[in-house]
């Protein structure tokens, strides 16, 4: 083995993350067993959460903002947007703080630093998976009381949409986290950044709604609004699919991921000297 | 076979605060190395480092042009004074950082142990860190699930072994982390000064593991220590260190030797022109002289006999505020163990005096230590005993000899042997 002052740019050893992989589920389950340790309703938070918010969103933007759902009940519109949304955010934000919140562990052994950022997305699948089935739990109750929904062949590619969105997040996440190891300013810039996205991103309101053109297609360079339509459209019926812009996303996502790695491997030799 | 090879290692480090001075210096550099394709301009104006005096440059060389050998097998301890780079090298070893000129070479795979317990989640059971921190140390799950028993037992954690960390004792949480890391299995080890914490009977079983990993199974071993009973006990060779740079390499008993010489080397020099001392320098130290009960100048004394300090300074700052002063005067060993300590806030005295008199007399009523050379150090702070209090501190000020004598029964000379310092009145009925 030879230590340098620099590695290559783009160089991702697999072989020896996959001889960290017991350390990557540790890891893993470590997030989950003390997420609500000492808590009285422990994991029960993971519904709490979520429901509360559904709650706000039916009353505010439904009930009196009155901002339209295309017909399908608002709770299930509601519930799908802010749990995929919610997994985003969770994601970005949990990535760009790889290197700053493990820097005792960092400081002290090495291992590829790049498992972090992947412990990171794959914790927050837990909380998303139990949203997930809260909506499930309100589909099968709407479905069951005659209300109208339906379901698009495309909802096959659901967890491709949703390790898109993961890998967004990561690259994303990752320019962040690098350059945030010596200026903090990042941080606090991203928590607003995220704050505001959301507005920008079908999450509340349909797509459909912004009759705009010029709007609509700011909206559309959005790389998250793509596939939050698409998998509206797969589970709700509603929103829009097209290859195309999810072909967009995908390129945004590929050269994000390239361009996050691209400066992790810069600062992961370095970042213990100044974060 | 060479196991670890540094080839002109050099790290530097940046002192100060993260301001946009920073950013400009980022800006500048990245403009001439990447687009101008010059080299980097900030590696040329590093200073040596030493901390006691003040740079110029806020870029300082913390390791400078490095180049060893380490053969498989081989034990090796890394001496040299606070600051003098070890940790730093034990920090590139493990690829905590990086260089920042030359390559290291190593073959097998490296284990580090820089801290014990990390990574330990203080709401788990000792059973679950055990397993978190084995894999962050890079064991398999297979591998710890088979050491398991073996772990447990030698941290002797059992009863506590399934109860969250957070309510071990510190010394608890120590020996379950150092019991992980006694099991792990590379083929370089690299281990910073663990050994010095946990009670006594712990460090003895921690260097006995240490001393089986090392010369029993073959294993290359980098070790860092202060404590140089420990390095004596355990290396074969030395590799001393100063102001980054090696100074000296070869056997660990002359390594050793080189060492304390280097220690010793400046207290020739006087008081007043000595640079390796720490603190703000408000108060500075400027004569230290021992008195014996005559009231002669000394360098040696009886065992048993009293003997008088007198501690001599300057005030640099007339605003410092003498009264609360905090002296702080003790020996130590040649090995630099303390062995005695006298800490005003301790002991009744009179402080009432010190800017006019600006001399701290010690009495010392019985020099009831076993006849050996000791260095003499001092630390005078204000407010408190932390180092950002200190005025002035400096570690081996001049040597005291104690001369064999009789002191339990008159007429029996005490026998001369290693260790065992502190002469405790009494007698056997």
């Amino acid at each position: 083995m030879t230590i340098t002052p620099r590695d290559r740019l783009l160089a991702l050893d697999w072989r020896e993350i996959w001889r960290y992989r017991d350390m990557f589920m540790l890891f893993v389950d470590r997030a989950f067993r003390t997420a609500y340790k000492q808590t009285i309703l422990g994991p029960l938070w993971f519904i709490i959460t979520p429901v509360l918010s559904v709650i706000v969103y039916v009353t505010v933007f439904g009930g009196i903002a009155n901002i339209p759902t295309d017909g399908v009940p608002p709770v299930l519109f509601y519930l799908l947007g802010i749990s995929v949304w919610g997994y985003f955010a969770s994601c970005l934000t949990s990535t760009s703080n790889s290197f700053v919140s493990n820097a005792d562990i960092f400081g002290k052994v090495y291992f590829p630093r790049i498992i972090m950022p992947m412990v990171a997305v794959t914790v927050n699948l837990l909380s998303f998976a139990i949203q997930l089935a809260i909506f499930f739990a309100f589909y099968i109750y709407y479905a069951a009381t005659g209300t109208d929904l339906t379901i698009h062949w495309q909802v096959v590619l659901f967890p491709f949409l949703m390790l898109l969105l993961a890998l967004m997040a990561m690259g994303f996440g990752m320019i962040f986290s690098s350059l945030t190891t010596k200026y903090r300013d990042l941080q606090i810039m991203l928590a607003k950044i995220i704050s505001l996205w959301v507005y920008v991103t079908p999450v509340i309101y349909p797509l459909s709604m912004v009759t705009n053109d010029k709007l609509h297609l700011a909206m559309s360079l959005n790389p998250v609004t793509p596939v939050m339509e698409a998998i509206k459209y797969s589970l709700l019926g509603v929103g829009q699919f097209s290859w195309l812009w999810l072909g967009y996303s995908a390129l945004v996502t590929l050269i994000l991921l390239i361009f996050g790695l691209m400066l992790f491997n810069k600062v992961q030799k370095s970042f213990m000297d100044t974060v | 076979m060479t196991a670890i090879e540094f080839n002109h290692v050099s790290k530097q480090y940046r002192l100060g605060l993260v301001s946009t001075k920073t950013l400009s210096h980022d800006i500048r550099r990245w403009w001439l190395t990447s687009i101008m394709r010059q080299e980097d301009p900030y590696l040329k104006i590093g200073e040596t480092n030493d901390r006691a005096t003040k740079g110029n440059s806020e870029y300082v060389w913390a390791l400078r042009d490095i180049d060893f050998k380490v053969e498989q097998g081989d034990v090796v301890g890394i001496i040299g004074k606070n600051g003098a780079g070890k940790s730093t090298l034990l920090k590139l070893l493990s690829r905590v950082t990086g260089p920042t000129t030359g390559t290291i070479r190593a073959h097998g795979r490296i284990g580090s142990l820089l801290e014990v317990g990390t990574g330990f989640h203080s709401e788990m059971t000792g059973r679950e860190n055990i397993y978190m921190n084995g894999a962050i140390l890079g064991m398999t799950k297979a591998e710890i699930d088979r050491k398991l028993d073996e772990i447990i037992d030698f941290s002797g954690c059992e009863r506590y072994i399934d109860t969250p960390v957070k309510r071990y004792s510190s010394g608890m949480t120590v020996r379950l982390g150092f019991a992980v890391a006694a099991f792990l299995e590379p083929e370089i080890l690299v281990v910073d000064e663990v050994l010095a914490v946990g009670d006594a009977e712990f460090q003895k079983k921690a260097i006995g593991k240490m001393k089986d990993v090392s010369q029993g199974q073959g294993r290359t071993v980098l070790f860092v220590s202060h404590n140089m009973t420990s390095v004596k006990q355990l290396c074969k060779h030395g590799i001393l260190l100063e102001n980054g740079q090696v100074s000296f390499m070869g056997t660990a008993e002359d390594t050793i030797g080189k060492y304390l010489a280097v220690n010793l080397e400046d207290i020739d020099k006087p008081l007043a022109e000595r640079t390796d001392r720490r603190g703000d320098g408000r108060v500075r130290f400027t004569n230290v002289l021992f008195r014996n009960a005559k009231g002669d100048v000394v360098t040696e004394a009886f065992v048993g006999t009293p003997l008088t300090i007198e501690m001599y300074f300057d005030i640099n700052d007339p605003s410092v505020d003498l009264s609360k002063a905090i002296m702080a005067c003790g020996l130590s060993d040649s090995y630099g163990m303390s062995v005695a300590n006298w800490i005003s806030d301790e002991i009744e005295h009179d402080f009432s005096n010190l800017k006019d008199e600006k001399k701290i007399v010690l009495h010392i009523p019985a020099l009831n230590l076993r006849p050996q050379t000791y260095n003499f150090g001092v630390q005078l702070s204000i407010g408190s005993t932390s180092p950002k209090d200190w005025c002035d501190e400096i570690g081996p000020i001049s040597q005291l000899t104690i001369l064999n004598d009789s002191i339990f029964t008159p007429g029996v000379n005490l026998k001369d042997c290693r260790g065992h310092q502190a002469l405790v009145p009494a007698r056997y009925l």
